[in-house]
């Protein structure tokens, strides 16, 4: 028998619209609150849009990444996915409630902050949540704990492990914060300057804030990799949806309906006007009132679809007769690259031993967890657009072109950047919240949904790489030849930076005699493939470092003293035929795993001896170079300081942080070439109205370019100092309110004519790094400076079902001087996760896995113990001799690890990523 | 325009599907994820304040374990239970991770019909039954039947799931378990998942032995022939008494996560493994 629950009256549940409004009662951080809420509204849209509180994030809308992880009742729940109606008699508790009051942080958030655990701080509020619900159960929790209970939240930038220490040890005695004295900022582990409000969850990204009674932007995307569309009676669908003030599409476009980061290549419609090339290119865009948008159907906005056939891969792409992605780029061909040096194919007789492989790797999708968001508005003849970017400049330019309006008509205001990883480069939601604003004159915003993130802005390219190698007995590199093609997707993007790099790149750091090698980026109807952290480098390394392994073996050599013996070193030519005097770390960096290496494959081997065969250990190693800036193309920062008679020594810092640092690491520098401390420094984040061009976050260049405008920047406004003072070039400088001093000389700056901008002293200089450019043969001086880097990986592989776990990595790193090594630990923990993804588990499907539950990227449990070793071979161009770290800290990871499991196992997986099932095929097939 | 009703009571809510086909939401974790940013079509049903549908009850004079359709998989992970409910707990921690698995209910789960439901295998293997509530009273159907294809299930209209409940396992010794295989650790579709139940007889041998798997069919299955072998045996050398053959019972697809070949074969490979941890958890 069973308990029948049946009881009471059987009183009529009351029904509502869904669209109309209950009263709930619930417990807000410790407040009563009462409010009138749509039923079915989601309890983030609720804290966000109806109370106000924005430091509970969105990222996926459908429990998939954690971000808006809040307490009801006391546990992490995803507030995304709890009915308003839900809330009554709830206690709910947001990040900021956390905090003690007056912005005290709480401990927890003072051991984020001092850890480094918040990088660009989108997850940083989910992670707390979720952090504080366990350190109430268990003050002082095991890593185990911590993953469990962390598990939940996707992190995006740090690899999770300064995140995993800081909640392990919130509870004991903080470390002391790091401070500097003037002059000694360069090397201190200083808190992240803009990490209080990440850690507070008062960073304002681009769904955060937005001018009062703007509209709401929605954009109609095309359902099918390539369509002929008509539109019906829009004016029609207007009047039917009150609260719908207009759509937008191709014909409001008042310049010119095209926009590119290359901008003689730019090709891609703000609208498509016809034919839709890509699933999910924006053909239309619906602005309304908020309300109605919200509850608007987007499917019944009249448009009729005809499906044409689509070219989704290179090969279809290529062959005969397929149809034109563009008609002016014949055979779907966008650019080729080429590097030749020497004669290969006269040279590779001559090798011993000769190893080739054909590779491939998907699409990756850089899943930071901040979709894309911002809003703009008309201000007279001007627009304001904010939202997160990594390029201002490049925007502000591309947003005057398509409003036809000239360049210092529009002002681009970055918001705080939830990660970019190279995606943010190009424009995305920009267009429609600038034309919305712009035809309506009211202010106009847009949030993109995980789905409309991932389906439509730019991806890592897919890549078929095949290459050979040859090698003498002795070991020596006799010849390379290396043929890429790369999936560019519908438009350029930044498809002719990845045919460029990677033919300069995919020799790897070593000294090739003859060499030659060739790419080519092919269109196809699929999302543009763009920047992602390394620009197709990742997908060369993964050959090149592979085969260097079989090569190695082929001829008897130990696997790291091969990479030595050929190591790239001062004085020696590249395959561009450049030669460095001074700055190449490569073999310091190989020289720095031998340790690691020898005792972990002593490590393995004992595993090994001692196993039933099941499970198998391997360590694999791998090397890497990326060049620093853009490739033999100008590539120019420019910092301001100034000084009011105040006394406030104001930095104009461009370089827009997007959770790498650039804030803290610009500062520092600055704030040592100049001679002052750090935290008499008041910052100007970027602005294209108030701060100077500090070019893109892009390319690993802003420590090394825009940390060097820093520097002569900070040199300039010392030299106006002294000159003044008539003091001694060492002199040591120290400002005390309006006054500053060196030695005992003083100058009150009150007695200085303050400049338009206010400021009684002012210095602003550019660094472009010194490059030339590449000859047909690809010839020439493609960058000022390299940054270095070689990886050790140690796996464990389930051989019965080809499971991968990744028990370590070794990362040394060649950074010239580590101004900031919290922050470069940050980029080398969250760069070689990334790594991580791209080899075992990362790959975008166009129209098939565009969540975070079909698309995965690792969580705290899938990420290794990592060990940075920093190298510090200074570069001479480079601000204190600091190079580029932000890139560098991906390539090597995914061939170290693929190197692993060919050690474990024997087999080695050339298609990407090693999923279970494809490690057990190998396996299979290997006997 | 669609309409949103709370129940108060199991009858309001009853009476409310009696007036037509409703969404039920309660946890919310499958109903948001499915809704996207589409407007609300169906009217819904809030079920999320029937208190007296939460909690897990023994109720020996009915032979069973009742998990009111409201029981989260964090009520689950807490609760104190019998030994053979080890493989439910189990599978509860691999339910997303911790904020899905404090809001989504067990029930709910077995509703959302989904072939890699991770608590759907675990229920098999412990023969659990399903407890629907309405216009014709309360029926029980076991499990396997009531889900009855990928996203279906044998609710019919007016009826509403009211718990989930498992046969009492008696006094004989009995062990569990469950294995997820799945591309990362947390918040991941199983590729495919085992749970095993055995329970011994006095004489030590086994009694009773249930092994389901899941994410390999459009609904989780059990794999019988292995359990008839398993039958009357000594808990040593278990995963010997795997057959190749077993995997016909299964079949997998295709998908983004791993391919059918790999499906039958992991499978089995995580049926021995779980044979073997059973053995262990029984010495």
């Amino acid at each position: 028998m069973t308990l029948d629950l049946r009881s009471g009256t059987a009183l009529e549940a009351a029904a509502v619209d869904v669209t109309g409004t209950v009263d709930v009662s619930f417990t807000l951080n410790g407040r009563s609150v009462v409010l009138a809420v749509e039923p079915m509204r989601r309890l983030t849209q609720v804290l966000r849009e109806q109370v106000g509180l924005t430091g509970t994030k969105v990222g996926c809308d459908a429990g998939d990444c954690g971000a808006c992880t809040v307490l009801m009742d006391g546990e992490p729940v995803c507030a995304c996915m709890v009915q308003a109606a839900r809330l009554d008699g709830a206690t709910v508790e947001t990040v900021e409630g956390l905090a003690e009051r007056d912005g005290l942080p709480h401990r927890l958030q003072q051991a984020f902050l001092r850890f480094g655990a918040a990088q660009c701080g989108i997850c940083t509020p989910g992670m707390l949540m979720s952090a504080v619900a366990l350190l109430r159960r268990c003050p002082h929790p095991t890593e185990q704990q911590v993953k469990d209970a962390l598990g939940g939240v996707l992190c995006r930038c740090t690899g999770y492990s300064k995140i995993i220490q800081a909640v392990m040890r919130a509870n004991e005695q903080l470390p002391e914060a790091a401070r500097a004295e003037a002059g000694t900022a360069v090397g201190c582990r200083l808190d992240r300057l803009d990490g209080l409000a990440k850690v507070l969850g008062t960073d304002i990204f681009g769904a955060d804030e937005w001018p009062q009674d703007s509209l709401v932007v929605r954009v109609v995307r095309s359902p099918f990799h390539r369509a002929r569309f008509r539109f019906g009676d829009l004016d029609g669908f207007v009047a039917r949806h009150p609260g719908v003030v207009c759509v937008l599409t191709s014909a409001d476009i008042p310049g010119r309906n095209l926009h590119g980061v290359i901008a003689p290549l730019a090709d891609q419609p703000v609208f498509a006007e016809g034919e839709a090339r890509f699933k999910g290119e924006a053909v239309a865009a619906v602005v309304g009132e908020d309300a109605a948008m919200r509850h608007l159907d987007l499917a019944a906005l009249p448009v009729e679809w005809e499906e044409l056939p689509a070219v989704l891969t290179p090969p279809e792409a290529l062959a005969e007769g397929a149809p034109a992605v563009h008609l002016a780029r014949a055979g779907n061909v966008l650019v080729r690259g080429l590097v030749r040096h020497g004669d290969p194919q006269a040279a590779m007789p001559q090798a011993d031993a000769v190893v080739e492989g054909s590779y491939s790797t998907g699409f990756i999708e850089h899943a930071y967890i901040e979709p894309e968001a911002g809003w703009a508005r008309r201000v007279g003849d001007r627009i304001e657009i904010a939202a997160c970017t990594q390029a201002p400049y490049m925007d502000r330019d591309d947003m005057a072109a398509i409003l036809g309006l000239p360049p210092e008509a529009v002002r681009i205001i970055p918001t705080a950047v939830g990660g970019g990883f190279g995606s943010k480069l190009d424009l995305s939601l920009q267009p429609f919240v600038a034309l919305a604003a712009w035809k309506t004159g009211r202010p106009a915003r847009i949030v993109y949904s995980r789905t409309e993130s991932m389906a439509t802005t730019t991806k890592r390219h897919p890549s078929a790489v095949t290459a050979r190698i040859g090698a003498r007995r002795d070991g020596t590199l006799v010849a390379m030849e290396f043929e890429g093609v790369f999936n560019t997707g519908t438009y350029a993007s930044w498809g002719p930076t990845v045919a460029n790099r990677v033919p300069v790149h995919a020799s790897g750091p070593y000294r090739h005699p003859n060499y030659e090698a060739r790419s080519v980026a092919v269109h196809t109807h699929t999302a543009p493939a763009g920047a992602f952290r390394g620009f197709g480098v990742p997908q060369s390394a993964v050959a090149q470092e592979t085969l260097f392994d079989e090569l190695a073996d082929r001829i008897g050599m130990d696997r790291l003293e091969f990479r030595l013996l050929n190591a790239l070193d001062n004085g020696v030519q590249t395959v561009t035929g450049q030669v460095f005097a001074q700055g190449v770390g490569i073999r310091r960096c190989f020289e720095a795993l031998r340790e690691p290496w020898r005792t972990a494959r002593a490590e393995a081997a004992a595993f090994n001896a001692a196993s039933d065969g099941r499970l198998r250990r391997g360590v694999g190693v791998a090397g890497m170079w990326y060049g620093c800036g853009n490739t033999s193309l100008p590539n120019p920062s420019t910092i301001r300081l100034g000084i009011t008679a105040e006394g406030r020594v104001v930095l104009h810092q461009g370089a827009v942080d997007i959770g790498q640092g650039s804030n803290t690491v610009v500062t520092q520098v600055c704030a040592d070439a100049l001679g002052l401390p750090v935290e008499q420094f008041t910052l100007v984040g970027a602005d294209t109205d108030v701060t100077p061009d500090a070019g893109k976050t892009s390319a690993s260049r802003q420590t090394f370019v825009s940390g060097k405008a820093a520097y002569l920047t900070g040199r300039a406004l010392r030299s106006q100092v002294l000159l003044r003072l008539n003091a001694a070039p060492d002199a040591r400088l120290t400002l005390d309110g309006p006054c500053i001093r060196a030695g005992d000389r003083v100058l009150d700056l009150r007695t200085l004519e303050a400049d338009a901008r206010g400021y009684v002293l002012s210095a602003e200089e550019t660094f472009d790094p010194p490059t030339a450019p590449l000859d047909e043969n690809g010839q020439g001086e493609p960058y000022a400076a390299f940054g270095w880097g070689a990886h050790l990986a140690e796996v464990e592989v389930d051989t019965d079902l080809g499971r991968v776990r990744v028990l370590r990595l070794v990362c040394a790193h060649d950074v010239g001087r580590a101004v900031n090594p919290t922050l470069i630990e940050g980029q080398v923990e969250g760069g070689s996760a990334q790594g991580l993804g791209l080899a075992l588990m990362e790959e975008f499907i166009p129209g098939r896995t565009e969540n975070l539950h079909d698309y995965l990227i690792p969580t705290a449990g899938d990420v290794p113990e990592v060990r940075t070793i920093l190298i510090e071979e200074a570069d001479a161009h480079g601000p204190f001799g600091a190079k580029g770290i932000g890139e560098q800290v991906l390539i090597p990871t995914a061939p170290a690890i693929l190197n692993a499991i060919r050690d474990a196992t024997g087999v080695l997986v050339r298609h990407l990523p090693v999923t279970p099932d494809r490690l057990r095929r190998a396996l299979r097939e290997q006997g | 325009m669609a309409k949103y009703m709370r129940a108060r009571s199991l009858d309001q809510a009853l009476e409310c599907l009696a007036r037509g086909p409703c969404r039920i939401i309660a946890g919310g974790t499958d109903v948001f994820p499915a809704l996207g940013d589409k407007p609300i079509r169906d009217d819904i049903l809030d079920i999320s304040g029937l208190c007296a549908l939460r909690g897990i009850t023994h109720e020996p004079e009915a032979g069973h374990w009742r998990l009111g359709a409201l029981t989260t998989w964090t009520d689950v992970i807490r609760a104190d239970l019998p030994p053979w409910f080890d493989g439910l707990k189990l599978a509860a921690r691999e339910v997303g991770a911790v904020q899905i698995q404090n809001a989504g209910t067990v029930a709910g789960n077995v509703c959302n019909a989904s072939p890699a439901a991770d608590g759907t295998a675990a229920l098999l293997a412990l023969e659990a039954r399903v407890e629907v509530s309405g216009p014709q009273g309360l029926r029980l159907m076991p499990l396997g039947d009531f889900v009855t294809g990928v996203r279906r299930t044998a609710l019919g209209p007016g009826e509403l799931v009211t718990a989930v409940v498992v046969p009492d396992g008696g006094a004989d010794p009995g062990v569990a378990d469950f294995l997820k295989l799945g591309a990362r650790h947390y918040l991941v579709i199983s590729i495919a998942m085992v749970s095993v139940v055995l329970r011994l007889r006095g004489d030590g041998v086994i009694g009773r032995a249930a092994v389901a798997v899941g994410s390999c069919s459009p609904v989780a299955r059990r794999l019988t022939a292995l359990e008839a072998r398993l039958t009357g045996r000594a808990p040593r050398a278990l995963a010997a008494l795997v057959e190749a053959a077993d995997a016909d019972e299964l079949s997998p697809i295709d998908d983004v996560r791993a391919t059918a070949d790999y499906r039958r074969e992991a499978a089995l490979t995580l049926v021995r493994r779980s044979l073997t941890r059973c053995e262990e958890a029984l010495r």
